[in-house]
């Protein structure tokens, strides 16, 4: 696992635009507004949220039940909009 | 070893010699034969690279990105259109700080279609931060490949080692092959201090914002002026172990000199009995050839130029609307020095129109005859 | 300075022959520059190459307007093209042709010599029948007539150069280095 890699000076910078460490320091959950719910009776288990997911923030369970990453989710919507069992809500952050 | 060598084979055995692990190439007339040797010595084993076959010129400078990003060696080489054509990733070659090595063989560009030699490719990509020299014999484009890498990998820029099409490319000369132990002991093994590392993971040339982009051009001008000392350095370096030293530029009978040519590539070379015959006839004639062209060698200049009496450039070149760009670049150095000379800009050659010993002397005459240029361009030889 | 200029057609090796004679030349130690005049080069097509030998470093870089020596590798050539342009006065012209140098009267003020270069390129099989290539030839006939270069490095050059048949090509340039005639008709 990389470190973020901070400068306050140009003379502390690497000479190309690297990322702070991995991309994984950028937490983009902070983006949401809405927040996807998985309704376990309705899902089948089939994986397309996972497969959609543009940001790597689903992942399966033990009992491959889709679980959303809050840290990294931006709330976009998209596994929402591909679940064929429409097992999935975007529900208002309060 | 001496052999008579192309200059493509030139920039071929510079690659070799320079151990380059990774060439990726497309060809185009008149670089085809760079590649073709290159080929060639990857599959008889003399140089243990690997070859990757691309379907342009802008896949050739990617694949070289991702080889030299990955921390290996690379070499490519390309001309007019292909070099158009790789226009972006040029850019990207430079802000990615990629040590690539390229060669280009200075075409024309179409329309109308045309093989023959003229600047204005690479000129055009003057402000894309790859540095460039301009070379002016089969030899000089061998040793400049391998003092190239020596330059870029101390300052993480791409390098262009430029020559002329077919008026070098295509010329056979005396080549001194140096012995492979010397180059490695001349340009050792790289190490690539940012190369990507599965260790130690990273991206690389994601978004930054207005907060920091500055500061990393900042870091690109100032590693491209330390490369003026750097290539003098090295070239001196390279005269000491090979016994052929180069520098920024290269000067030839400039002492007492009055009137001085700056000019560069084959141009400079026909140059030279130019100034013995002037010098003979009683003229105090003098030549600086401009060999590394990015950066541009401005104090150099302002030192080697400044309280002559006259100054004429010859440009195989033309950005339109301006001048040639040796001439625009030589006068801007100049331009807040109190004994600047009043300078002349010639254009010749353009399209491969060939320059020889007359034509050189014409326009020293014409300069001789006068006493102030009138306007920032002199054609010679237009067919009106 | 010498200033040779190479004529001959698409196919016919001209381009090599003025390389393989630098390659010679080169090996005596001497400086050589040579170069064809690229164009659209076509079997068959006119072709133009020239080589410049100096004992000093050579710097001119443009074409060979004023040679001081032709090698004409194909005889149909002169008429169709004016072959001696800016050739110097008393300057060699090395026809490949079996006829005698007495039969070009045209080239008055110039010195002739004529070798069969074809017959040599036939015997060898260089090239085909239809087509022979006769560059290392010519160039063992330029060895013996001009003294331009020695045939031991014609040799070491011949080898080197050539791409195929490498023993056929010497051998060439050897019998034409036996066979030609060094006197020279002044027609």
């Amino acid at each position: 696992m990389s470190e973020e890699i901070k400068w306050t000076k140009e003379s502390d910078m690497p000479l190309m635009a690297m990322s702070m460490g991995r991309m994984t320091v950028n937490k983009t959950g902070s983006w949401r507004n809405l927040r996807p719910v998985v309704d376990k009776d309705k899902c089948n288990k089939c994986g397309i949220c996972w497969k959609f997911c543009p940001d790597v923030s689903i992942k399966m369970d033990a009992e491959d039940y889709p679980v959303v990453d809050l840290e990294y989710c931006k709330g976009c919507g998209i596994c929402a909009t591909e679940c064929p069992k429409d097992a999935i809500t975007m529900v208002k952050e309060s | 070893m001496q052999k008579v060598i192309m200059g493509n084979h030139a920039l071929s055995w510079g690659a070799l010699l320079s151990r380059a692990e990774v060439i990726a190439a497309y060809p185009i007339t008149p670089q085809t034969e760079v590649v073709e040797l290159l080929s060639n010595m990857c599959a008889d084993g003399d140089l243990d690279a690997q070859f990757i076959k691309v379907e342009s010129e802008h896949s050739a400078m990617a694949a070289s990105m991702g080889a030299s990003a990955a921390g290996a060696r690379t070499f490519t080489a390309t001309s007019a259109q292909g070099l158009a054509l790789m226009h972006e990733v040029l850019h990207w070659a430079t802000g990615a700080r990629l040590p690539i090595v390229m060669g280009n063989i200075n075409r024309a560009m179409a329309p109308p279609w045309t093989i023959w030699t003229e600047q204005t490719d690479s000129i055009s990509e003057r402000d894309t931060g790859w540095l460039q020299i301009y070379t002016s014999s089969i030899q000089e484009i061998m040793d400049s490949v391998i003092q190239a890498y020596k330059v870029a990998e101390q300052v993480y820029l791409p390098v262009m080692v430029v020559l002329d099409s077919f008026v070098l490319s295509h010329t056979n000369e005396n080549c001194d092959i140096p012995d492979q132990s010397k180059v490695d002991a001349y340009l050792p093994k790289f190490e690539n201090a940012y190369k990507l590392d599965v260790a130690k993971p990273a991206a690389y040339g994601g978004l930054t914002g207005p907060d920091w982009y500055y500061e990393l051009r900042y870091k690109i001008q100032k590693d491209t002026e330390r490369s003026l000392d750097l290539f003098e350095e090295t070239g001196k370096e390279f005269g000491e172990m090979f016994g052929r030293p180069y520098g920024l530029v290269e000067t030839y009978k400039l002492d007492d000199a009055e009137i001085v040519l700056v000019t560069s590539a084959s141009i400079a070379s026909t140059a030279r009995p130019v100034i013995d015959q002037l010098r003979e006839e009683g003229h105090k004639a003098g030549l600086v050839r401009i060999r590394v062209f990015r950066p541009f060698p401005s104090d150099l200049l302002r030192k080697l130029l400044q309280g002559r009496k006259k100054v004429l450039v010859i440009d195989r070149n033309i950005s339109f609307g301006m001048s040639g760009a040796f001439y625009e670049e030589t006068k801007a150095a100049l331009y807040n020095e109190k004994s600047a000379p009043p300078m002349w800009g010639y254009i010749a050659g353009l399209g491969g129109r060939d320059v020889p010993v007359d034509v050189i002397k014409e326009t020293f005459l014409e300069t001789i005859k006068e006493d102030h240029p009138e306007g920032d361009i002199i054609w010679i030889g237009v067919k009106k | 300075m010498l200033e040779i200029r190479f004529h001959g057609r698409g196919g016919q090796g001209t381009v090599v022959a003025s390389k393989a004679l630098a390659f010679a030349v080169a090996r005596e130690g001497r400086y050589v520059q040579t170069f064809p005049e690229y164009g659209v080069e076509r079997r068959g097509a006119p072709v133009v190459a020239f080589t410049r030998i100096d004992d000093e470093p050579i710097y001119i870089r443009s074409k060979i307007y004023e040679p001081d020596h032709l090698v004409v590798l194909e005889p149909t050539l002169i008429g169709a093209i004016d072959v001696t342009e800016g050739l110097k006065p008393g300057g060699w012209i090395i026809i490949n042709s079996e006829k005698k140098a007495a039969d070009f009267p045209q080239f008055k003020g110039f010195k002739v010599a004529t070798f069969d270069a074809t017959s040599v390129a036939v015997k060898y099989r260089l090239g085909s029948a239809a087509a022979p290539i006769v560059n290392t030839a010519i160039l063992g006939a330029l060895s013996k007539i001009t003294g331009f270069v020695g045939i031991d490095a014609v040799r070491e050059a011949v080898h080197e150069i050539s791409p195929v048949k490498k023993d056929e090509n010497v051998k060439a340039a050897e019998e034409a280095y036996e066979t030609a005639v060094r006197e020279q008709e002044q027609p």
